[in-house]
């Protein structure tokens, strides 16, 4: 799966992010190390507050520098991006990895065309006239789906539908034709019709740009339809990963079970009820010792109190105590049930 | 803008759950305890407020003169040496004379003004009545703006249109245009609305007008602020819980407005404070025989190339005044209003 | 768009007349006034009292008299200064005005310039020693009275410093028309100019970094430097620009209300014949008609500077265009 030869695209190891706060250092991110090849798609799953925003904002060094403490390396090809300066790391920022932002009405500057935003990213990036670049621009606009492109460029983002604003917003984070496209919960904001739209977009221009892509989410459903690979964050840490098949297949932390027990059924009767999870996650301020999931956990014991062991360099692994059997086991309790119950 | 209030402001916690041991308002006293610079501006403030209201007290004493009576002919000792307060000039043609410059003693430490009277004290006295003025005109605005504010904003309708329009009309007349105009007609010959009579030297005349000169510019906020909590959520649910619309009003509405004049309290000082000089540099706010630090000012006006510490001093007492208020009332928009959806001036 | 302006128009109108008519009632249903004495003089003969009572209509009902009032302000533009018996009041008024202008127009443009700088400034490097710093002598300047800094300024560059090379050049306090001494008119109003900008550089400082610091707490500020743009390109063109709206209000507003007569501490400190001043001596000689109308004078141009306001916002805001 590792070329030994070739550095990852992107290749994160062991990253610590805490902030300053009044009442002192809070870690929201611990120990988060993963790797992303060339075209890959890679899903980060979790819950809101799980920190897998902030892990990748601290890797794009677009927290703030006062009170966001990035500790551990980050390699993009190779090369140590983290306390890279400014002025370099910005060629890489929007160049070589594009950021998609969650929410598209907020995202754009409401006082210039979707158009202008385009043009003044290509423009920052690369040596090309006004006219080139506007014709990308509508290019960019075109591929992306959105009807009448020479219109759209110059509107205002309020003048765009949410699922327009997306796909503009997905036009310009392709507009250098990035490496890397992080996806921040591209679909939260969307109807759910939207939302297949733009997944669907995803996918296809992974295929033709070739551009790997990270996608946050948390939404399970999200991820079995467009993944390669899945990682499970819960309370800043990866508490599990593998690829989608594997994790699908056979889930091995009691944290994902619940996630995929919450996704409602596509075939047979609805439940009355969806199983969810009982209690909160932890914010970062009152993250437990130990297991940081064991309070919510139904399979909780004595060695909970610790830390669990930490997740092997690759392959399908969960940052858990439970051995494999009982893994098994409380897998099958939990999704046989719907099925007797039915 | 719409949504005023976060769910941890929302004060149908401050009203019910008073059991809780931390009350927004507690919070952000606590906040405010802990705000260093904010607490330095308050101390400053106490410090001024002791010193020129017991101005009474002791200023006569130390300065030895009225401060309210002219002494030209006075002599004081300095290094052993008799010496006049207005000393006769030396320039020119010998004609007039020229005050005492400040001797930095306990008599006049900063010199005497046109008739001989000392600054210093004068000062004191002046600060007393300038802080009296901007603190009643304080609470003057602060009522007729939440009255109007309130009003306006709850009841709406023809009621909201009318007094709105009124408060755009006084909105658009320049401050101190208005203060003239009110000062010019009340200075002059007083206000007697029937069997009440305000004098016209009273400081009655300068409260009133500094109090309602600023009302729009709280009544608009606390306008705004009671239509959005009227459309907020734990409004809509009391409503429709079928409460009665006057305790909506005093257990819902009103105690978040208090937040807002909290903010608006020391601002308003500041703001009440310059505005005062201003009128009295103007000759149309306190009058003689009673002093307030724009009247000094004023009067040192003619000694400002001779002796320039008869109108410097009462500005850098307004500057550190003011300065001290703008300070505290930062900290407490910082501690009462995080999100800053106010920004008076 | 052609409703919304007729709107705007009428509301232009109700607000003149609102102020035209608190000013009448100021002036003239105060109770116990005797406007027609306030208006025939002091020392005026029983006669001349009783025939400025008929002349004005001070023994008809209040509306009456607010009609012949305006109607002497605007139709007839005959109202009569009464301390120089005879002088017509608007051609003074009218004279008066190039020199709040001027002095109005260049302290416009300092504070403008200065509140961008210091705003931008600090929040550029927020928290740090270079925003405090500005940060504080931005609230000493809120905090100084406008007529006692414009005295210091005074006592500085006319008598303590005014032999050094410092304030050598600044003329005595005066004005000197643009059209007849352009060196000298620019010479005499510095000093003016930037005493009066010193408080609202100070306000326009302190509102832009708050307001800087509030977007970039915004997603869009964050897509912009995902985008990789350089820091400057990020407050400047994206940051600065989404905030220079409540800038220009406070401008619209600031500048109507300056125009209007608010520069007249400043005119009187630096003995410019403005408004203000006008507004000032009127005032103390109780100077009835002169006062009247300087007011009205200046209600007018605060409503004109809120409607130009409304209509530049169309031109910074496209979320306003279509409203």
């Amino acid at each position: 799966m590792t070329d030994p030869i070739r550095p990852a695209l992107l290749d994160v190891d062991h990253l610590k992010v805490s902030f300053a706060t009044d009442r002192g250092r809070v870690t929201a991110i611990n120990d988060v190390s993963f790797r992303i090849d060339d075209g890959e798609f890679v899903a980060i799953v979790g819950e809101s507050g799980s920190g897998k925003t902030v892990s990748l904002l601290s890797i794009l060094g677009l927290t703030d520098r006062r009170t966001t403490f990035v500790e551990g390396t980050a390699a993009f090809r190779g090369r140590p991006i983290l306390g890279l300066p400014d002025r370099e790391l910005r060629r890489i920022r929007g160049k070589q990895i594009a950021f998609i932002p969650q929410d598209p009405l907020t995202a754009l500057t409401p006082v210039h065309t979707i158009g202008w935003q385009i043009v003044e990213q290509i423009r920052t990036h690369e040596t090309v006239s006004k006219e080139a670049a506007k014709k990308r621009a509508i290019e960019l606009l075109d591929e992306v789906g959105l009807p009448n492109p020479a219109a759209a460029f110059g509107r205002y983002p309020h003048q765009l539908s949410g699922g327009m604003r997306q796909r503009a917003v997905i036009a310009m984070a392709l507009s250098c034709n990035p490496a890397l496209l992080v996806a921040d919960e591209p679909t939260t904001a969307l109807d759910v019709t939207v939302q297949a739209q733009v997944l669907d977009l995803l996918k296809r221009l992974r295929r033709d740009h070739g551009s790997a892509i990270i996608l946050i989410t948390h939404d399970m459903g999200v991820v079995a339809e467009v993944a390669d690979r899945v990682m499970v964050m819960y309370a800043g840490r990866v508490i599990e990963r593998g690829t989608a098949r594997e994790i699908f297949a056979a889930p091995e932390h009691p944290y994902t079970w619940g996630l995929m027990a919450s996704i409602p059924p596509v075939e047979g009767p609805r439940p009355h009820r969806l199983p969810s999870i009982p209690g909160t996650p932890p914010t970062p301020a009152n993250i437990p010792p130990g297991c940081a999931f064991a309070p919510r956990c139904a399979h909780r014991f004595a060695p909970c109190a610790g830390l669990p062991p930490a997740l092997s360099a690759s392959g399908h692994d969960a940052f858990c105590f439970l051995d494999d059997n009982a893994r098994a086991a409380g897998r099958a309790a939990l999704f046989a049930a719907p099925e007797t119950a039915a | 803008m719409t949504d005023a209030t976060s769910p941890s402001e929302t004060p149908a916690a401050a009203g019910t759950a008073t059991g809780r041991p931390q009350s927004p308002f507690r919070r952000a006293m606590v906040k405010l305890w802990y705000d260093r610079a904010a607490m330095i501006a308050a101390s400053v403030l106490v410090a001024i407020v002791i010193t020129c209201l017991l101005a009474p007290v002791y200023a006569k004493y130390v300065s030895g003169t009225d401060p309210f009576r002219s002494s030209l002919s006075a002599k004081i000792m300095i290094d052993g040496k008799r010496v006049p307060v207005m000393a006769p000039s030396t320039e020119g043609l010998g004609l007039g004379v020229t005050p005492i410059g400040p001797t930095f003693g306990a008599k006049y430490m900063l010199g005497a003004d046109t008739q001989g009277r000392d600054v210093a004290a004068r000062l004191l006295y002046g600060g007393r009545n300038s802080l009296l003025i901007a603190g009643a005109a304080t609470l003057v605005c602060l009522f007729f703006a939440t009255l109007i504010g309130v009003t306006s904003g709850f009841f709406g309708g023809a009621t909201d249109v009318v007094l709105s329009r009124f408060l755009d009309v006084l909105w658009a007349f320049p401050v101190y245009l208005l203060a003239i105009s009110l000062s010019i007609i009340l200075i002059a010959q007083g206000l007697t609305i029937g069997p009440f009579t305000i004098e016209s030297g009273s400081l009655l005349l300068p409260i009133g007008i500094i109090g309602v000169i600023y009302v729009p510019y709280v009544a608009r906020p606390v306008r705004g602020q009671v239509i959005a909590l009227k459309r907020s959520e734990f409004v809509l649910a009391s409503i429709g819980l079928g409460i009665p619309r006057w305790r909506i009003l005093f257990f819902d509405i009103l105690p978040n407005v208090t937040t807002t004049l909290i903010v608006f309290v020391p601002l308003m000082m500041a703001l009440n404070i310059v505005t005062e000089s201003a009128l009295s540099f103007l000759s149309i706010g306190v009058q003689p025989p009673d002093a307030s630090w724009g009247t000094i000012i004023q009067e040192g006006q003619g000694l400002l190339y001779n002796r320039p510490m008869v109108s410097v001093a009462p500005g850098i007492a307004i500057v550190i005044t003011v300065l001290a208020l703008n300070i505290l009332g930062d900290g407490v928009r910082d501690a009462f209003d995080p999100r800053s959806k106010l920004r008076p001036r | 768009m052609i409703t919304a302006l007729i709107r705007r128009l009428a509301e232009m109108v109700f607000v003149m007349v609102g102020i035209s008519v608190m000013v009448f009632l100021i002036f003239f249903a105060t109770p116990g006034s005797d406007p027609a004495a306030r208006i025939a003089g002091r020392n005026a003969t029983q006669e001349a009292v009783a025939q400025v009572r008929v002349d004005f209509g001070f023994d008809r009902p209040l509306p009456v008299q607010y009609v012949l009032m305006m109607k002497r302000l605007f139709v007839d533009r005959d109202l009569k200064s009464f301390v120089n018996r005879g002088q017509n009041v608007i051609p003074q008024v009218l004279e008066a005005t190039p020199i709040t202008l001027s002095l109005v127009f260049g302290a416009a443009v300092l504070w403008v310039i200065g509140g961008l700088a210091v705003g931008v400034i600090a929040a550029a490097t927020q928290g740090s020693l270079i925003d405090r710093t500005l940060m504080v002598l931005a609230l000493i300047g809120v905090s100084m009275p406008v007529f006692w800094f414009g005295e210091v300024m005074n006592l500085l560059s006319q008598a303590r410093f005014h032999d050094t090379w410092l304030f050598s050049w600044v003329p005595a306090l005066g004005y000197k028309p643009l059209s007849e001494d352009p060196w000298g008119w620019f010479k005499t109003l510095v000093i003016p100019w930037f005493s009066l900008a010193v408080l609202y550089i100070g306000i326009y400082g302190r509102v832009l970094r708050a307001n800087l610091v509030e977007a970039y707490q915004e997603d869009f500020i964050r897509t912009a430097r995902a985008k990789g743009l350089s820091p400057a390109r990020v407050m400047l063109r994206h940051a600065l620009r989404t905030s220079l709206i409540p800038f220009i209000t406070m401008f619209g507003l600031d500048f109507g209300v300056l125009v209007g007569g608010s520069a007249l501490l400043t005119e009187v400190v630096f003995g410019l014949n403005g408004i203000g001043r006008l507004t000032y001596i009127a005032l103390q000689n109780l100077d009835l008609p002169m006062i009247l109308a300087t007011v009205i004078y200046a209600s007018f141009f605060v409503v004109l500077a809120n409607a130009v306001v409304d209509f530049i916002y169309i031109f910074v805001d496209p979320r306003m265009r279509e409203a």
